[in-house]
């Protein structure tokens, strides 16, 4: 456990540098912190991590989706003496992952509800012989009925958690809804549903785990979140702070996937590693990742509309639904996020949202780039479509008529403080993309041609940082320190996955001090090392985490002026001779900043009302699709990103961050389908489970649009997730304009396209008899 | 990695005559590996049940493409690589050229051997329309001697063919004079690169004064095996080409087409897609037909 060095010195003369300054380092493309170990194969990733004597774990896991387990047997073929064999009864703790509701068990115990829960750990010192061992486990079950989908556990004829099967509900209100409907034009409605997503990073989970009796529990992991992983540990394994460590190793993609699982596989692990006395190493191949870990959520949005008859929002009332499956993990969050999100980004006088995560007998649904939002959004923005249709009004013009500006509340009475420039990202969007000159192109070329082409778009925010009060729970300290060599460290526990945490943090704790990029280096993440800076989600790295860099370099200097006679302009040397006088005196040179809510910020738990989000990016998309009525198969060939996320901190990782997003989304469109066997994914291999290659992913076009926010490291707001929000309802909306069909779910196909053409056809021809 | 490999033995005698030799001392017991691009993946997924493992992979004799007048012998062991790059097979036999460009991605092409896509057997092999519809012969050797078939009888079922337990699939034999021909082949995967087919058709056709003199076409993944559709090219054969008889052609296709649905797309789509594939190469027909 990170224990606070002292002394802590808080300098009274730190202040916030202008986010609007000039900067050195910050804005430009530096090199990756991890570049150059990362493109010479020098990093070294968990399952290139080699112990002495270590052993293998691995797993037995449940093959039914609900059940009593009646027994467990050993069959006689193995011989188990070379074996550790831990179950339920061999937790020295609590049994549960310490997550928002502690409900889900590391190990089962009596009963399984999902398919792939784990039942059984084994160890071996020859990872070959574990998948014998793991066939010869017999679980007997006694099956229990299923809850497989939204519908089933909403008609709660089955209760399989709680009293009610719903792991969470939300009930937002502005305004006077119902009082609505009388006055309305037009009344709009639709329902749009969205499907599971794998996370896919190349890298699957993995931890080591080590124990001994002196240090207690040591683990290693692929993760994101080494702090969650800390707090899960100390629960099941009954350990006092100082003997539990959790260090993150180079980190090969994450998205969301490695938040909560590490700390199942990292208690596994550990447990393996107590019992059987040995370093164990659990690794999962790609068809154990994709079975039994997290995946996106499944949701159903019910949208109704009231419109005037100038095309202006006058109600909005809207039913999330979201299938969390078997334990709570992080559902009551992703549905806050999606609650938050639902009604896009528009004015609207009256506003409901009510929300519910229903549980059901499937692998827990998980954190997944967007969190929510993208579910909401999807939901949101083909509505739009729909209205527009409804209503004979072009898409863009009804975006345009409702779009939030400075001064506006949001749905949660947020007033938009800060600048909303969503006119201008369209008018952007629109000059880029050719829109209206490339849409009667195509509305002219479809009429001879088997691909028919069209244009669609999105218009969406994304609130960064932790949701409401949420910030102000983390209460996250962060810092820099500057060792006896001479270095300067970023003391953080944000991990690097790829998206460049490592680049950023570095660039804002040289450009706020006035040293070197290379001076810097990142502290590693190693909860021995460093505070409790919280989790890597949420766009909150570069923004909130950013923030707390940012000031702990300005608190640095203040100090070095105010007590190691560092003058106000420095060179390198003086800077580090300075470091040297304070270290002599402290013995430590350390500078550490909590978060510090923005003044004047409410927000009511309750009433679900009020500042949701400090600050919010904010994104309109432009995708133009072409769809084959031979293959009925609809592809992206080009795509415009424009967007505001604050200060650019690193402009090549933040365009990669849009382009990573967009095709991410691409495959959340209109490849990626996880398909179900009674409760269990079938197409667990990268053969079956289709996400996009380069071959499918069209030219992205990325501009952006600079307003400094002051909540944010020099005026950085969010970004990872932003870009997936809009590439799915943008793309959708493209086949509509390509084709006239609007089609309300995602993952769309060429399968579930040419089912709803051929139903909508033979309709047509009832029609014309 | 789920298989083990120490569970497996593999040996790799080298030359042709030793792994002939082998397979007719105990005909059955070793199963042929060339690329690995198949058995590699059955290995990494713990489902390769076969212990025993010749290896064809070096063996020149296997991997030849060579030209003679008529048509082109090309080596069980000749990659899809191989055949993408060869002019002849680019020129003479451009269907297989194009389905030689599908295989997976490049490191696959160049692994990846036809006689290893053929004796697979996959129903949606990518391969064997391209073959099928221009009357290529498979050849055949055993210790016994070699014996040429016609590969539209090489397949019998589900992932079985003619041969038997102590024969290697030597060579296969494409005719040059399809060149001639009008030539169709599209495959519907399930996206653009790296992807198993969830429909693929191949169509050859000569018409004289727009009446179809000969036909051929072959489907993948629309039976258990890779099939030629002699109901629907009789729909077509000796029939001016019409919108009446293309639409004719697709509802024969259509009752013809045996497909399943399983975890890459449906039965439906695939037998509508097929059809909506025959209806673009008969349309071509048409449009070249009509040109002066």
């Amino acid at each position: 456990m990170y224990a606070m060095p002292q002394p802590v010195r808080r300098s009274s003369t730190a202040q916030t540098m202008s986010t609007s300054e000039k900067t050195r380092i910050v804005g430009t493309a530096v090199p990756r912190k991890e570049g150059v170990d990362k493109l010479l194969g020098r990093a070294r990733y968990l399952d290139d991590i080699e112990r002495e004597g270590m052993w293998y774990g691995a797993t037995v896991r449940s093959s039914i989706p609900r059940g009593l387990i009646r027994s467990i047997g050993f069959d006689r073929r193995i011989d188990w003496t070379e074996f550790t064999v831990v179950t339920v009864a061999d937790i020295p703790g609590r049994n549960h992952i310490q997550l928002i509701n502690a409900d889900q068990p590391v190990l089962a115990d009596g009963m399984v509800n999902h398919c792939e829960e784990a039942i059984v750990l084994l160890a071996h010192p020859d990872k070959h012989k574990l998948r014998e061992a793991v066939d010869a486990v017999n679980v007997e079950y006694e099956p229990l009925m299923p809850v497989l989908t939204i519908e089933e556990s909403e008609r709660q004829e089955t209760i399989v958690w709680g009293a009610d099967n719903i792991l969470k509900s939300f009930l937002l209100e502005k305004g006077d809804v119902d009082a609505a409907w009388a006055q309305a034009a037009h009344i709009v409605e639709g329902e749009y549903r969205t499907g599971a997503q794998e996370h896919l990073y190349i890298e699957n989970n993995g931890v080591i785990a080590e124990w001994s009796e002196g240090n207690g529990i040591t683990v290693w992991g692929s993760l994101q979140c080494p702090y969650y992983v800390h707090k899960s540990l100390l629960a099941v394994l009954d350990l006092p702070e100082d003997k539990v460590r959790a260090i993150q190793t180079e980190t090969g993609g994450a998205f969301g996937g490695k938040e909560d699982y590490p700390s199942t596989l990292a208690s596994h692990a550990a447990l393996l590693a107590m019992k059987s006395g040995h370093v164990v190493k659990m690794t999962y191949d790609r068809m154990e990742d994709l079975a039994a870990t997290t995946k996106r959520h499944p949701s159903r949005v019910r949208h109704r509309t009231a419109l005037d008859g100038d095309g202006k929002l006058l109600a909005m009332d809207i039913e999330v639904a979201t299938d969390g499956g078997a334990y709570t993990t992080l559902s009551s969050t992703v549905l806050s996020r999606a609650t938050l999100h639902s009604p896009g980004p528009y004015v609207c006088p009256n506003v409901r949202v009510s929300s519910k995560a229903w549980a059901t007998n499937t692998v827990p649904y998980g954190a997944f780039r967007g969190f929510g939002a993208p579910q909401a959004i999807f939901a949101i923005e083909r509505h739009m479509d729909e209205i527009a249709a409804a209503i004979g009004m072009d898409p863009v013009e009804v975006r345009r008529r409702n779009f939030l500006h400075d001064g506006d509340t949001t749905a949660t009475e947020q007033v938009m403080r800060e600048p909303v420039i969503l006119d201008k990202l369209l008018d952007r969007a629109l000059t880029e993309s050719d829109y209206y000159e490339r849409q009667k192109r195509f509305a002219q070329e479809n009429q001879t041609r088997a691909v028919k082409r069209g244009l669609g778009i999105a218009a969406f925010y994304h609130g960064a940082g932790f949701t409401g009060s949420g910030e102000r729970y983390l209460n996250s300290l962060a810092g820099i320190d500057v060792t006896p060599e001479g270095r300067v460290r970023v003391l953080v526990a944000n991990t690097e996955f790829g998206q460049g945490t490592n680049t950023i943090l570095s660039q804002i704790a040289a450009e706020s001090i006035g040293i070197d990029y290379d001076d810097v280096e990142m502290a590693p993440v190693d909860t021995n090392v460093v505070p409790n800076s919280g989790p890597t989600v949420a766009s909150r790295t570069s923004m909130v985490v950013g923030k707390l860099i940012e000031r702990a370099g300005l608190q640095l200097v203040g100090t070095l002026r105010e007590r190691a006679g560092l003058r106000e302009e420095f060179t390198r040397e003086e800077f580090f001779a300075a470091c040297e006088r304070l270290r002599e005196e402290d013995g430590a040179v350390i500078s550490l900043c909590r978060y510090e809510a923005p003044a004047g910020i409410f927000w009511d738990d309750q009433k679900y009302r009020g500042e949701a989000y400090p600050a919010f990016a904010w994104s309109v998309q432009v995708a133009q699709v072409a769809v084959d009525t031979t293959t009925y198969s609809a592809e992206v060939e080009e795509f415009w990103s424009v967007q505001e996320v604050g200060r650019v901190l690193h402009p090549v990782l933040a365009g990669g961050q849009i382009e990573g997003g967009i095709a991410q989304g691409i495959g959340y469109a209109l490849y990626e389908k996880v398909v179900w066997k009674d409760g269990r994914m079938a197409n667990n291999q990268m053969t079956n489970y289709i996400m996009p290659t380069a071959e499918d992913v069209p030219p992205i076009h990325v501009y952006f649009e600079e307003i400094p926010c002051r909540f944010g490291g020099f005026g950085a707001k969010g970004i990872g997730e932003l870009p997936h929000d809009g590439p799915a309802p943008a793309i959708l909306n493209g086949i509509r304009d390509a084709i006239g069909v609007g089609f309300n779910a995602i993952p769309l196909l060429p399968e579930d396209l040419f089912a709803q053409l051929v139903t909508q056809e033979s309709k047509a021809e009832v029609s014309a008899v | 990695m789920r298989g083990n490999a120490e569970a497996h033995e593999l040996i790799a005698p080298g030359s042709l005559t030793g792994v002939l030799e082998l397979m007719a001392r105990a005909p059955g017991e070793w199963m042929p590996i060339a690329g690995g691009t198949e058995i590699m993946v059955a290995h990494a997924a713990g489902r390769l049940r076969e212990k025993k493992l010749v290896s064809l992979w070096g063996i020149g004799e296997l991997r030849f493409i060579e030209v003679s007048g008529e048509s082109i012998a090309i080596g069980a062991g000749a990659t899809f690589r191989d055949l993408r790059m060869h002019d002849t097979v680019q020129s003479g036999a451009s269907l297989l050229a194009k389905a030689a460009t599908w295989i997976g991605s490049i490191a696959n092409q160049s692994r990846a051997t036809i006689g290893g896509n053929l004796v697979n057997g996959s129903p949606a092999a990518d391969s064997s329309p391209a073959l099928l519809v221009c009357d290529a012969e498979v050849e055949l050797i055993s210790m016994r001697g070699k014996r040429r078939i016609p590969y539209s009888s090489f397949h019998t079922g589900y992932k079985r063919n003619a041969m038997t337990p102590d024969e290697l699939l030597y060579a296969v034999h494409v005719p040059l004079r399809f060149a001639q021909h009008r030539q169709y082949l599209r495959k519907v995967g399930t996206r653009r690169a790296m992807a198993i087919s969830k429909v693929a058709l191949a169509g050859t056709a000569l018409l004289h004064g727009g009446v179809v003199s000969e036909i051929r076409l072959a489907a993948a993944s629309l039976a258990p095996l890779p099939a030629r559709l002699y109901r629907t090219e009789a729909v077509l054969h000796g029939r001016a080409l019409g919108p009446l008889a293309i639409r004719e052609a697709q509802e024969a296709l259509m009752e013809e087409a045996k497909p399943i649905d399983d975890i890459r797309s449906t039965a439906a789509y695939r037998s509508r897609v097929a059809a909506n594939l025959l209806g673009e190469f008969l349309n071509e027909l048409l449009t070249a037909e009509a040109r002066p």
